[in-house]
């Protein structure tokens, strides 16, 4: 079966930058992929080109959107906004920011399906208290005339999520869905994603900075590093074997809840500099902060290799690096 | 005599919707040398504790003790002294930072407060900072902009060093970083710990950080204190549910995935339930908890719970 989603060689551009080089993944139905990466790496902007959500300035130079067998590229707005919201959904880091607040939230819900569905108002409200219903939302008959500042933030999300599967999306995007919950409500949300995802047969692309989100909850993870794909696998295999000098430099940089290790023993493992350091890099974009960084690495951007189908990494030395034993001195 | 006590600390705020009680009763001690790790989630009091320590909020009731004196109710002349003490590092070191000021100028500012000698000898010592806290010598005629995140928070770091401080009060200061700059400002503060003498307060929602560079943890839930313990007990033996339903919440590599441990919300400080305050949201609640708050009792030396049945736990 052809995957949902294959991105193929995407550039993003702005004037004087680009965020975003030369990437690929591709999902498949019921599946969920991760990106992972830092601020700057590149990955949210991924997320919005998905949507053809770009800021004005931005636009993508090359590569194809590949989604159910259309170019989302090549379809123009009408076209799009009959995808966006219908069969590719999306939430976001801060659910205060994206709903309205001077509407109530069944309000907001019932929008999508009036738009898409062309519910009447009472038939889109009864659905509202539905969706409420299916993300686990307290009393949800009385809940859906609520304002959104009478929300939690965990609510708020759930209320996001609500409306972001009215339409019974084929892919749903979450960009950083759980950054801004405590860790209680993290796992109760990242919960009913999975459960939904299960049920709609959704492919989820879950955009994070959290490895241990990954860890988790991920089929497969793509790390990106300043605008690249720096290294692709399945969640065991990279934690049990980070291959490129930046994913093992990540892992050897977080401190863990199950290690005994504590400051008194020694330092964290630092990652020097910052992805600053990447801008106008001709070769390696990770080669200013790499520790084992050689002449050759400045010369030309390393092409991902594959190891395995399921397995890319960008970076020719992995195999000599597994001889350096300060390199994962991580026990996990 | 401990470095910084406090007993029966509160502070409630007169709001709207009617009583809001961010600190309730919380008795916590800060020994000379120590890191102490403060947990807990979003709306628990944390940072208006973290506030209230510093005097930057005055509490509605209870005690504070510095080196011995009391400081509850200093008047903010006599204050300013023991500020110079007891100093504190944001989570948003941008936000900390006064956008037209040169950081220069900014880590004059608190010398001149001070009067922390004439400004050659205040200009060595703000060199000497930057410095130290691993900054560009050039960093001195630039402005917070030109910095990034990790940057500005040994900006911050710096400013509450140049006063020879004992304890920095430190709220979730690395929470806004990638993991990549996380570890290098943690670095920091470690090697400024040992260089220094210094003791930390270390208000944070992150547990593995908190594990990692914590001598001790106090985990707040609600306005209060449920438990306490040495960084070692607390991990390998936690007592109070609420402890346990963190640790087994922040999703690691290292182990499967875990149905979430706690359903519900954090309920609000303005309606705090009866009895245990987090009997709404714990599994094991029975009839006794849900009238009767548990004391917070010295189960074995150095460990402390707040919980009826903290004892039958396994």
């Amino acid at each position: 079966m052809a995957p949902l989603l294959q991105v193929e060689n995407l550039t993003i551009g702005f004037p004087r930058a680009e965020p975003v080089r030369d990437l690929s993944f591709e999902v498949s139905a019921g599946e969920t992929l991760a990106i992972v990466g830092e601020s700057g790496s590149g990955k949210s902007l991924t997320a919005l080109a998905l949507m053809q959500l770009l800021p004005r300035t931005a636009r993508v130079t090359s590569g194809r959107i590949v989604f159910d067998d259309r170019d989302l590229l090549g379809l123009d707005a009408r076209e799009m906004r009959q995808l966006r919201g219908r069969e590719i959904a999306m939430i976001f880091q801060e659910p205060m920011t994206s709903l309205n607040p001077v509407m109530s939230i069944g309000w907001q819900i019932g929008e999508v399906l009036k738009v898409h569905e062309k519910l009447s108002g009472r038939a889109a409200r009864e659905r509202a208290i539905e969706l409420l219903r299916l993300v686990r939302i307290p009393a949800a008959e009385k809940r859906v005339d609520d304002y959104p500042h009478q929300l939690s933030g965990g609510m708020r999300q759930r209320v996001m999520i609500a409306m972001a599967v009215a339409c019974r999306p084929k892919l749903l995007i979450a960009d950083e869905p759980t950054t801004a919950l405590d860790v209680t409500i993290q796992a109760q949300v990242l919960d009913l994603l999975d459960t939904l995802r299960r049920e709609l047969q959704m492919a989820v692309v879950l955009i994070t900075h959290d490895l241990g989100v990954v860890a988790q909850w991920a089929d497969k993870v793509v790390v990106m590093y300043a605008g690249r794909k720096v290294e692709q696998a399945l969640p065991g295999d990279l934690f049990n074997d980070p291959l490129h000098p930046y994913t093992r430099g990540l892992l050897s940089a977080s401190p863990r809840l199950k290690s005994d290790f504590h400051y008194l023993s020694g330092r964290l493992t630092e990652i020097p500099g910052s992805i600053v350091s990447a801008a106008g890099e001709a070769g390696c974009p990770f080669r200013p902060r790499c520790r084992q960084a050689r002449a050759s690495c400045g010369h030309q951007v390393p092409p991902l290799i594959a190891q395995t189908p399921e397995r890319l990494v960008a970076c020719p030395f992995t195999s000599s690096l597994k001889a350096v034993p300060d390199a994962a001195s991580l026990s996990l | 005599m401990p470095l910084l006590s406090a007993s029966d600390l509160k502070t409630h705020y007169n709001t709207r919707d009617g009583l809001l009680r961010s600190v309730d009763g919380v008795d916590l001690v800060v020994e000379r040398g120590e890191t102490v790790g403060l947990v807990g989630e979003s709306g628990c009091g944390k940072s208006t504790l973290g506030k209230t320590l510093l005097r930057l909020v005055d509490p509605t009731a209870g005690r504070i003790e510095f080196k011995g004196e009391d400081i509850t109710t200093l008047d903010q002349g006599r204050l300013r002294n023991v500020r110079k003490s007891i100093q504190m590092i944001f989570q948003d070191p941008f936000a900390s930072l006064n956008p037209r000021h040169t950081i220069g100028e900014i880590l004059e500012a608190p010398l001149v407060v001070h009067k922390a000698g004439g400004r050659p000898e205040r200009r060595r010592t703000v060199a000497g900072i930057i410095a130290k806290v691993g900054l560009p010598a050039d960093a001195i005629n630039r402005y917070p902009h030109e910095f990034s995140g990790g940057q500005r928070q040994r900006i911050g770091i710096a400013r509450a060093l140049l006063l020879n401080p004992e304890l920095i009060v430190c709220d979730e200061p690395v929470s806004a970083l990638d993991l990549s700059i996380q570890a290098q400002i943690l670095n920091l503060l470690v090697e400024m710990k040992k260089e220094f003498g210094l003791s930390y307060l270390f208000i944070s929602h992150d547990l593995s950080v908190v594990r990692y560079f914590c001598d001790r943890v106090l985990v707040m839930y609600l306005g209060r204190i449920v438990e306490s313990a040495d960084n070692e007990t607390l991990w390998s033996d936690p007592r109070h549910p609420y402890t346990r339903a963190l640790m087994a919440a922040v999703p690691d590599p290292s182990r499967p995935r875990q149905a979430a441990p706690l359903g519900g919300d954090l309920p609000s400080p303005s309606d705090i339930p009866s009895g245990c305050r987090f009997h709404t949201r714990c599994p094991l609640a029975t009839d006794l908890c849900r009238v009767t708050e548990p004391e917070f009792r010295t189960i074995k030396p150095g460990h402390q719970v707040a919980c009826h049945v903290a004892d039958h736990i396994n």
